[in-house]
């Protein structure tokens, strides 16, 4: 055989297989707004970056004729790429072969990508899209699934995972994307659930539709599930694009410096914060007054918004923020927030990510619900996440810090490198309202005009303690600075923070509040 | 997106802080002490038979009624000794969690 009659069959072969499910079922995918597997690698990935391996595999499941069966790539394409010069690996489960079905060779393709990642040390992107276990492969499918959770698991926190919901993503198949770091969902297009909305008919009698069961918005908004919204495949690839500028390769390494910008003179640190400590204003302004080109790539908008996450640049450098909203529930920590900041503040550890913590919250969530969905045990998560993490750690306290909420929020006592205080900082067990009416309750209820004497009991608990200045006697804070120089304490704290070793007790591992 | 824009009365420790609401905030319902004189149902399901009618006197771990679940026969017990003052379902009734089905007197 002659090398053309060669590479004519060479051709034909890849032809066929780079066909995927074939034009009907293209069409198909294409009417559903989904783009085709390989146009979503293609977009998201640099321009002819993407090298494709394992082209040619091909299931070996013989019941129920699937041996008269060929399944182009076995419903999954999977390779190596670039996203702005940034070396990644990928899969992309292609939805017009087979329904995206998860066989064992299928998985098996997945498992070998995420091998060659953990080995390279590099980004693991996941492009979901599959109707789930491949049926006729009966156990063979389910082994594949648990093959990959269980890389999921032993690549956590050393290489960053992306998971990307474009199509169904259900039963088994949501604890990939649940064992991630970075879940991206897609209005109209990702839906996932563990049973769906047929099974809880029969079983439970419950009507749900697919959207208001496992849609986009309820993963971003009430599940907390899913870290980023978007309202389309593009704009969901330039937000992945935009979050690999800020993480690491692996944890062995730093991520990338990038050019020092200033903050956008619009927004003004000294403007942001209302007078009365009573009075909301959005902590994302306050973020975007500190950190390079104020921007600010927040992580979970749309779920537990009184606590906001994101990364952010100093001086050129990644740090990851975990900032109190006082514009939502006026900031207090909760159980939904509690396990939102925890969860990243170990990804910050894990990737030398430094933590820049800007506190403004009256405390914890009171309520029968929160105390009864386990707010001591969640909350802890976040006392938990903050001890543990040996990376810089730098907080900043802006106006309320108060009881349980205050210690939470990485204060020195849970091993800040650094905590500095504005002026406007109040530093005390509670609220000056809540402390005079306990420790004045008695001459409050004798008195003749017990409002009055209230009002005088507050005035002289304020004037006592809602100041940062005790804390500072105390050394519990270490330097009272003004908003104006904000960005030039904490650029500093993190560029001599660099080579920052914190030893800890040899383990195999902490037991966190999970 | 489903939080409401709107600025809210919020208190916590006698401070009145001004702030929007979650809409997990807005959902969150008010909490009731359990009412030891109803029977509830513990699970989403079917009523598949029922034991007993109004003015009926029960003994502790007699059988009220069968609620059918996940494909199992739930035989639903007294957890008193009482007189059965009303019964909400009947055979064949869809029942949701938490909803009354009997009540003592």
């Amino acid at each position: 055989m002659s090398l053309a009659s060669q590479m004519m069959e060479f051709f034909r072969r890849k032809s066929k297989a780079v066909g995927g499910g074939g034009e009907k079922a293209i069409q198909k995918q294409v009417a559903m707004g989904k783009l085709t597997a390989r146009d979503r690698i293609t977009s998201l990935l640099d321009d002819a970056s993407f090298h494709e391996y394992d082209l040619f595999v091909e299931h070996k499941c013989s019941d129920f004729n699937m041996d008269k069966k060929q399944l182009a790539a076995d419903g999954v394409i999977t390779g190596t790429g670039k996203i702005s010069g940034f070396p990644i690996c990928v899969y992309a489960q292609d939805f017009t072969v087979a329904g995206g079905s998860l066989g064992l060779m299928h998985a098996r393709k997945i498992t070998k990508i995420m091998d060659h990642a953990m080995k390279l040390g590099l980004p693991l992107i996941g492009i979901n899209d599959s109707g789930g276990a491949r049926i006729q492969e009966g156990v063979n499918s389910l082994a594949g699934y648990g093959e990959i959770f269980y890389r999921n698991t032993q690549a956590s926190g050393v290489i960053p995972q992306i998971s990307v919901i474009l199509g169904p993503c259900a039963g088994g198949a949501v604890y990939s994307p649940a064992l991630t770091d970075f879940v991206f969902v897609v209005e109209n297009i990702s839906k996932m659930f563990i049973t769906g909305p047929e099974v809880i008919k029969t079983v439970l009698g419950e009507e749900i539709s697919m959207e208001d069961l496992g849609g986009a918005r309820v993963h971003t908004e009430i599940s907390g599930n899913a870290h980023f919204y978007a309202r389309s495949e593009q704009e969901c690839f330039e937000q992945i694009k935009k979050l690999v500028t800020f993480i690491p390769w692996n944890n062995r390494k730093r991520p990338d410096s990038f050019p020092p910008k200033p903050p956008r003179p619009e927004f003004d640190p000294e403007n942001i914060i209302p007078v009365n400590p009573r009075q909301p204003y959005d902590v994302r302004d306050l973020i975007r007054s500190i950190c390079d080109d104020s921007d600010f790539f927040e992580i979970q908008e749309h779920w537990a918004a009184n606590i906001v996450i994101g990364f952010a640049r100093l001086n050129g450098e990644t740090v990851g923020v975990v900032g109190n909203q006082p514009l939502v529930l006026a900031g207090v920590l909760d159980v939904d927030s509690s396990d939102k900041a925890a969860r990243f503040i170990r990804f910050c550890d894990a990737f030398n990510i430094p933590l820049i913590t800007l506190v403004d919250l009256p405390g914890y969530l009171p309520g029968v619900d929160q105390e009864h969905a386990g707010v001591i045990r969640h909350g802890a998560k976040i006392l938990y996440a903050y001890s543990e993490a040996s990376v810089p750690k730098v907080t900043v306290i802006l106006r309320k810090a108060y009881g349980g909420g205050y210690i939470a929020m990485c204060s020195r006592h849970l091993g800040a490198d650094f905590v500095f205080a504005w002026p406007s900082a109040e530093i005390a067990v509670m609220g000056p309202e809540g402390a005079a009416n306990i420790i004045f309750r008695q001459e409050i209820a004798t008195a003749d005009d017990p409002d009055a004497v209230r009002q005088a009991k507050v005035q002289e608990y304020t004037e006592k303690f809602a100041n940062p200045y005790i804390a500072a006697a105390n050394g519990h804070v270490d330097a009272v600075i003004g908003p104006q120089e904000t960005r030039e304490f904490l650029i500093h704290a993190i560029e001599i923070s660099r080579d920052k070793n914190d030893v800890r007790p040899q383990k195999k591992h902490g037991i966190p509040p999970f | 997106m489903s939080d409401s824009e709107k600025l809210r009365t919020f208190i916590i420790d006698d401070t009145e802080y001004t702030t929007r609401y979650t809409g997990k905030y807005e959902r969150r319902t008010s909490y009731t002490p359990p009412n030891p004189k109803h029977v509830l149902a513990f699970i989403p399901g079917v009523i598949q038979e029922v034991h007993v009618t109004p003015g009926q006197k029960v003994r502790w771990g007699d059988s009220l009624l069968v609620l059918e679940a996940m494909k199992m026969k739930n035989d639903v017990t007294a957890d008193i000794d009482g007189t059965i003052k009303s019964v909400s379902v009947k055979k064949g009734d869809r029942v949701m969690k938490k909803q009354l089905l009997i009540e003592y007197e």
